[in-house]
Formats: structure tokens, C-alpha cells, sequence
């Protein structure tokens, strides 16, 4: 008999146990909570010119990021010798441009030709799809998120191609060749060697480039719209946090309006800074993936 | 093993083979053969184009746009040189180690089946039995089988180089070439390396470059020795290295010169 006994109090110990830990469980949750609430009611008056920013930025970086493996792969591959320098610092010159004259050029004679032969064309075809339409379907203005993005992604593709090139450069031939004599082709050689290769410099290349990016402040106000308004449509003007800041400070009347510009600023860096973490957790996760050293 | 061995049983035959680096000719009229399942080692001093020559076999100068070569290397037949050849093709075909290992940065597994995956689509079940053969045959199965997922890039140095020759042969090539495979090993691995390499002439015809002569008489059943892009002699180890037909041979193997 002491011997159910004693096993029914453990048993009854147990489940106090289980339940005081997920007590304590749920109190860290919920100052976890309350935090985030907070911060969340602190940002959602700003969610414009953040989503704003996300999304211009984010629409760079899927734009530069493949055309910018594309240019660097060229220039180290499969060039003519005669081209590579050529090219090369012509690659470099469009990162030495003034922002004002991207946001120019933008203005004044991108947006018009996007306007007139490109924003229709979504228009009738991706904006009728199911999922994706809503995003393209709008009046073909020229000017809007999606004209600042693609802006943006001009922006960088030199800033991540000049990098994934010089980090490309320097692996060893050897160890390409070695794919290549196992019959890779330049497509394999690239994608499964040389970029784990070289994933380090890679991701900090396009982290260079997406700083700019949400930073980027003259050339995005030009073609953005500076709308404070929020749209499913990427064709459709809104603002970014750096266009927002630039607009708005000549106005601002009040210490308030004053304040409340500066908070937008410290926003900005907590994406950057949270952007900044993601690429690290991601280089560790890879790290991982491709299996710890001996 | 006689000149008529040779012929009877060539896996390559290398004619009037001319190369060129931009408008230096780097290889002179090499005629040769390479018998099958056999070691030929290819000796000579720096620049004497032994690698040049190696590097033929699988086209590899091909991915640099000065680099050419004329003339003729029958494998089976067929000419490698024509410009019709299926050059990963031709590379599942002959497989390559290099004077450095060269591990690819992933897992030791993934190192082996990367080249497999090329040109053969798998069951899991049948690419671990892949690997866990061309570990094996590599000799470095019992060394690796309880780590196949870390990083290739962390094992030893002769280590390394042995996953490299693994996973040439992993592809099931006919040949292997070993262009200096132990320039960057210690006494000890390289001493793993050449029993490797004796293991390994069952299976494959085996051409390897070696700067260091006691091992090209360790491990060849024949030898040609290169000079200037001309091919000096060529013979079966024992002689080549007993009874130099040429002086120039024998100068350098006994070491009055280079």
C-alpha cells in the first residue's frame, strides 16, 4: 500500500510541477506581449512610411539580387577577357551617380516611358491574376512603390555586383576546376560552389546593398509619390521613412511634429538593425546546413 | 610488361598532339599511348608541360578562352579533341584530382554525391550505397562514416585529398588523373595516397603528373619523361628508370640535372 500511495503524491507533484512551469511560462509571455503591444501601437501610426520602406526596398533587393549574380557570374566567368574591365568600371560608375540624378532620371524619363509602355501591359495581364493582381492593377501613373523600387534596385546593383565580383574573383581556381572536371556545368559550378563559397561576401554585398536601399532617401521621394496613404497596389504612390523625413521637416511646426519625425528616424534604425540580425541568424543557419568542422 | 601489352590494351592514344597558350606552343608532336588499368606517370622538370599534357585528357585548358590544342587523343575511338564531344560527357568519363584538396564547401557526404547527382538521378537508398562505395575504394570510409554530415572542409589534409579522389570516383570514370595529388600531403598521407593509387589501377586507368621521381617509380607501370614540351621517353617504369634509353633521362633521374 505505501507503495501507491507514495507513487499517487508524485503523481500529484507532477502535474503541480507542469502546471506552475507553464504558469511561469505564460507570465514571461505575457510581459513579452505587452512589450510588443506597445511597440506595435507605437509603430502602426507609422506603418506608412514603414510598409513603405519594406516594400520599396524589398522590391530592389528581388530585382538587384539576380541581376546583380547575373553581372557578377558574366564578369567573372564567361567575359571576354577585352570586356571585363570595360564593364567592370562601368559597373562601378553607376554606383558613383548622385542620388538626385537617379531620382532625376527617374522622374523625368523613367516614369514616363513606365508609365506609358510598362504599367498598362501589368495592367492587363498580371492584374488579372488571382493572387498576384491586386498588386499590379491600378492607374498607370508612372510614379509609386513600384517605380521606386525598380529605382532602387538600379541604386544597388552596382553596390552588390562589384562585390559578389571581387568575392567571386578570389576563389580558387583550382577548387572550380575541380567541379568542372566532374562535369558541372557553369550553372552548377556557380550555384553549388562557388556561392557557398563565397556566401559570407555575398550576403554582406546585398546587406550593403539593402542599407542603402532603406536609407535611400533623395532618389526614392523623387518617384515615390510622398502619398501618406496605404494601397494593395504597387502601382500606386506611398512613402518611405526617408522620403517622409525629407518632406516633412520644413514643415514640421512643433516640438511634437519635430519629435515625432526623429521617432520615425530611430524606426529606421531598428530595421536596419533587425535586418542586420536576420542576415547573421541566416549566415549561422547556413553554416549549419552545410555541416560543422571537424 | 612489354611495348606489346601496350598496344594490345591502350585506353588512350595520344597523336601528333600539339598545344598552345596564346601563340607559345607548349606541347610538341606528343605521340603516346596510355595503356588501360595501368599507372602512367608523367616526370620532367617545371615546365616541362606534363600538365599541360594531363590537362588535354578532360579538356580542362577549354575554360580558358588563349588555350588550344590540335591533333588527336582517342579514347575508344572516339576523338576527344572534336569539337562534337560532350564535354561533361567526356569529364563524367575522366576524372580529375588536383595538387591541392579540394574539398567543396559542404558536407562530406554532399561532397561525394554532388558529382553523381550530375548525371544520375538516385534513390536515396542507392546514392548512400554510392557513397559509402567510393568512400571505400577512397579508403577513407572507416575515418568518415560517423561524421558524413560535417563539413568537408574540416577533415585533415590527407583527408581532404582522399574525399576529392572519392568523389572522382563516385562518377564511375574509366580514367583518373592525378595531377600532383601528394605536392601538398605529408609523408604519411602520401604514403596513403600511393597504396590508394595501387588499389585503384584495378579499376581505372590512372595517368598522374609527379614532381618527385621516387614516387613515380613507386607507383607507375609506366613512365614518360617531358622536356620542353617534347616527350623524351617513354617506357615501362623498370627501364625508364634502370636503363634510360636517352641521356637526357638519364640525366635527370639520377639527378645531374633539374
Amino acid at each position: 500500500m505505501p507503495n501507491l500511495l507514495r507513487e499517487a503524491s508524485h503523481k500529484r507533484q507532477t502535474v503541480f510541477d507542469l502546471l506552475f512551469r507553464n504558469l511561469t511560462r505564460l507570465a514571461a509571455f505575457a510581459v513579452l506581449a505587452l512589450l510588443a503591444a506597445i511597440i506595435g501601437s507605437l509603430i502602426v501610426g507609422r506603418l506608412i512610411p514603414i510598409v513603405g520602406t519594406l516594400v520599396t526596398s524589398g522590391i530592389a533587393l528581388l530585382i538587384a539580387i539576380p541581376v546583380s549574380f547575373g553581372i557578377a557570374i558574366f564578369l567573372t566567368e564567361l567575359s571576354p577577357r577585352w570586356l571585363r574591365r570595360p564593364l567592370g568600371i562601368a559597373v562601378e560608375l553607376l554606383a558613383g551617380i548622385p542620388s538626385i540624378i537617379y531620382g532625376m532620371w527617374g522622374l523625368f524619363i523613367f516614369a514616363p516611358l513606365f508609365a506609358d509602355h510598362v504599367e498598362p501591359w501589368l495592367n492587363d495581364h498580371i492584374g488579372t491574376w488571382p493572387l498576384l493582381g491586386p498588386f499590379f492593377s491600378g492607374p498607370p501613373m508612372g510614379i509609386g512603390m513600384l517605380t521606386a523600387g525598380i529605382i532602387l534596385a538600379i541604386m544597388v546593383i552596382p553596390f552588390i555586383a562589384s562585390v559578389m565580383r571581387d568575392v567571386f574573383d578570389v576563389v580558387p581556381t583550382m577548387l572550380k576546376e575541380s567541379a568542372y572536371g566532374l562535369g558541372a556545368t557553369t550553372w552548377e559550378v556557380m550555384w553549388n560552389v562557388v556561392l557557398p563559397y563565397t556566401k559570407i561576401g555575398v550576403v554582406g554585398g546585398i546587406m550593403l546593398g539593402l542599407g542603402r536601399a532603406l536609407g535611400e532617401t533623395m532618389a526614392v521621394t523623387f518617384v515615390i509619390g510622398n502619398a501618406h496613404e496605404l494601397h494593395q497596389s504597387l502601382l500606386m504612390p506611398g512613402n518611405s521613412i526617408s522620403s517622409a523625413l525629407a518632406n516633412e521637416f520644413t514643415e514640421a511646426v512643433g516640438d511634437l511634429y519635430t519629435s515625432s519625425l526623429i521617432e520615425l528616424g530611430l524606426i529606421l534604425f531598428f530595421i536596419t538593425f533587425v535586418v542586420l540580425s536576420l542576415a547573421r541568424f541566416m549566415l549561422y543557419r547556413l553554416a549549419k546546413g552545410e555541416g560543422q568542422g571537424a | 610488361m612489354s611495348a606489346e601489352q601496350i598496344i594490345s590494351a591502350p585506353k588512350l592514344i595520344v597523336r601528333d598532339l600539339n598545344f598552345y597558350y596564346g601563340a607559345d606552343r607548349a606541347l610538341k608532336d606528343i605521340n603516346l599511348v596510355i595503356p588501360e588499368k595501368m599507372v602512367t606517370a608523367f616526370i620532367g622538370p617545371s615546365g616541362c608541360g606534363k600538365s599541360t599534357l594531363l590537362r588535354t585528357f578532360n579538356r580542362m585548358y577549354q575554360l580558358y578562352p588563349k588555350q588550344r590544342a590540335t591533333g588527336e587523343i582517342l579514347m575508344d575511338g572516339q576523338n576527344l579533341l572534336d569539337k562534337k564531344q560532350d564535354l561533361n560527357n567526356l569529364r563524367a568519363k575522366v576524372g580529375m584530382v588536383f595538387q591541392k584538396p579540394t574539398p567543396f564547401p559542404m558536407s562530406i557526404y554532399d561532397n561525394i554525391a554532388f558529382g553523381v547527382k550530375l548525371y544520375e538521378n538516385l534513390s536515396r537508398h542507392d546514392m548512400d550505397a554510392r557513397v559509402e562505395w567510393a568512400l571505400k575504394k577512397a579508403a577513407l570510409w572507416n575515418e568518415v562514416k560517423d561524421k558524413m554530415k560535417q563539413s568537408g572542409t574540416g577533415l585533415s589534409g590527407g583527408q581532404q585529398q582522399r574525399l576529392c579522389i572519392a568523389r572522382a570516383i563516385a562518377v564511375k570514370p574509366q580514367v583518373l588523373l592525378l595531377d600532383e595529388p601528394t605536392s601538398a600531403l605529408d609523408p604519411i598521407s602520401t604514403a596513403h595516397i600511393e597504396k590508394l593509387i595501387d588499389e585503384l589501377k584495378k579499376d581505372f586507368t590512372i595517368v598522374i603528373v609527379t614532381h618527385n621521381m621516387q614516387q613515380a617509380a613507386r607507383v607507375s607501370d609506366f613512365t614518360a619523361y617531358m622536356y620542353l614540351g617534347d616527350l623524351i621517353e617513354f617506357g615501362d617504369t623498370s627501364t625508364v628508370f634502370t636503363n634510360p634509353k636517352r641521356k637526357e633521362t638519364e640525366d635527370y633521374i639520377t639527378g645531374r640535372f633539374g
